[in-house]
């Protein structure tokens, strides 16, 4: 049983200089067998794991995570929050992770330090005017709240934004998301970690997954640095990776996996409270609660795992960020990396089923998994459990590319790929 | 990778080039012939590799040549550059 966090125990443990805190979760090496192993240690398959043992009673569970937990994707993105997706199956996805967003922390029992301090999505063009004031209406018609805001609306917002008219790209307008915001990244993976070890997953580090077994057209285990683990169903959330992994199972997916960076600057002290995304010039900003600006720049055109990506991109971001914002001007960045994204033809994501029993992927996420964190476990959780996905992402299968039935939000998407 | 051998141009900047996806997916010869899972394997499936793979690349902003690359993908290193309609190497 885990230790309540409360002020309580912060300061009962001050009184022994925070030395004895309970260990969060344990390092267990891999039992023989499990029920179920997801593959991949990050914030969706941790909360995958969770979901399954919380709500579906599974209780022999492993993650097995090549490198740290939370150490890849998760500790990588620009932890933006929003569910003001164009299409129906999109917005019932995103806004279900939005719901969950909102309690989570107490869920938890662990401070996931979700702000809503709202998102807003500017307009350039005349183009962009119409579409996000055909997206904010159709968030309106599945409940989701958006508002159109003119350009002195978008300045009253948010005051350090350039909306002079002459420059190369003028603010037009833009949408606002309230419910949307941020959430401290590292602590949704620590946090689900914590809550699923309670629960008896095993969650074992530094184990590469190498092959996985088949018995004709089903899963009979993985081999991994850490031996053979047998298992009937495998979950893989291995992001970047996936395609990899699906290889090892003689698979193909529709995806390409690109170099996607961004930068955080020196820390100042609180000048913008809110999130902004501007898809057409390709830069968005928010700050985060040490006082750096955290910028997301675009993806390279190339597939690559280098986790690095081209100068030329972060260049074309900060361009964007300083006509924005020129107060900016003066300010050093600190550090810039890349992480590598699994991207789908059409800028949605796979929670499903595959060809193979007992193998199921959830990938795809491209540039914005992040904000889907919670309810892409526990509808994945749902889809392993069952071997049926949730009524929520049954539009996300691995089918949709032979049908044609694809959810195209390349428009939403917020980073043009 | 900052420097790409155009085989017209020679050595230019990454910027002035755009990255084309795989190469040598073939276009299918009889697209009535074929079957929903055939097409989805060749306008969707990508090989996606970690490691050697082979791609098309376009000098965008050069010449507007098409070409090929063979680029390991996990360090970004370019192997070898060959002209569109050349035979991939077999190594």
């Amino acid at each position: 049983m885990k230790n309540k966090y409360s002020i309580f125990s912060l300061i009962k443990n001050a009184f022994s200089h925070h030395e004895n805190w309970q260990k969060a979760w344990k390092d267990p090496q891999p039992k023989k067998e499990y029920d179920v192993v997801i593959v991949g240690g990050g914030g969706h398959g941790l909360a995958t794991a969770y979901y399954l043992a919380k709500k579906h009673n599974l209780k022999n569970i492993a993650v097995v995570e090549k490198g740290w937990i939370g150490g890849g994707n998760t500790g990588r993105n620009t932890t933006i929050i929003r569910s003001n997706y164009l299409w129906d199956a999109s917005a019932g996805l995103y806004d279900h992770a939005l719901k969950i967003w909102e309690g989570l922390s107490q869920e938890l029992n662990y401070n996931v330090m979700f702000s809503q301090r709202g998102v807003m999505n500017l307009a350039h063009n005349l183009q962009d005017v119409r579409d996000l004031k055909r997206r904010t209406h159709a968030n309106r018609l599945n409940g989701i709240d958006a508002v159109y805001l003119n350009t002195e609306e978008v300045k009253k917002f948010c005051p350090i934004i350039n909306t002079s008219q002459d420059i190369r790209y003028p603010v037009l307008g833009g949408t606002l998301q309230r419910r949307a915001g941020t959430a401290r990244h590292d602590a949704v993976a620590w946090g689900y970690a914590r809550g699923a070890d309670e629960m008896g997953v095993d969650i074992i580090q530094n184990c590469e997954v190498q092959g996985i077994k088949r018995n004709g057209d089903a899963v009979e285990g993985l081999e991994t640095t850490k031996g053979f683990i047998k298992t009937k169903k495998v979950g893989v959330v291995a992001a970047g990776h996936s395609s990899v992994i699906a290889n090892m199972a003689g698979l193909r997916l529709p995806l390409e996996s690109k170099p996607l960076q961004a930068l955080v600057s020196e820390p100042v002290k609180p000048i913008i409270d809110t999130v902004v995304m501007s898809n057409a010039v390709h830069a968005y900003v928010s700050q985060s609660d040490k006082g750096e600006l955290v910028i997301g720049a675009g993806t390279d055109d190339y597939v690559s795992y280098s986790q690095k990506g081209s100068h030329q991109i972060v260049e074309g971001t900060l361009n964007a960020i300083l006509e924005l914002y020129p107060i900016f001007s003066r300010m050093r960045m600190l550090r810039q990396w890349g992480g590598i994204v699994d991207i789908c033809p059409d800028a949605s994501p796979i929670l499903s089923k595959t060809t193979v029993q007992g193998l199921y992927f959830n990938c795809g996420w491209g540039t914005g998994g992040f904000k889907a964190t919670p309810g892409s476990g526990d509808l994945f959780a749902h889809t392993i459990a069952n071997d049926e996905p949730h009524k929520l992402n049954a539009a996300f299968n691995l089918n949709r590319f032979v049908s044609g039935d694809l959810v195209d939000e390349h428009g939403a998407a917020a980073v043009a790929h | 990778m900052f420097l790409i051998n155009c085989p017209y141009c020679g050595e230019r900047d990454q910027h002035e080039f755009k990255a084309g996806g795989e190469a040598h997916i073939e276009r299918p010869k009889q697209p009535t012939e074929l079957s929903d899972d055939e097409w989805a394997e060749y306008l969707f499936m990508r090989k996606n590799i970690k490691g050697v793979q082979f791609e098309r690349w376009n000098h965008a902003h050069g010449c507007r040549k098409w070409f090929n690359m063979v680029r390991d993908t996990s360090n970004d290193e370019i192997k070898l550059i060959y002209k569109m309609g050349e035979k991939p190497p077999s190594e």
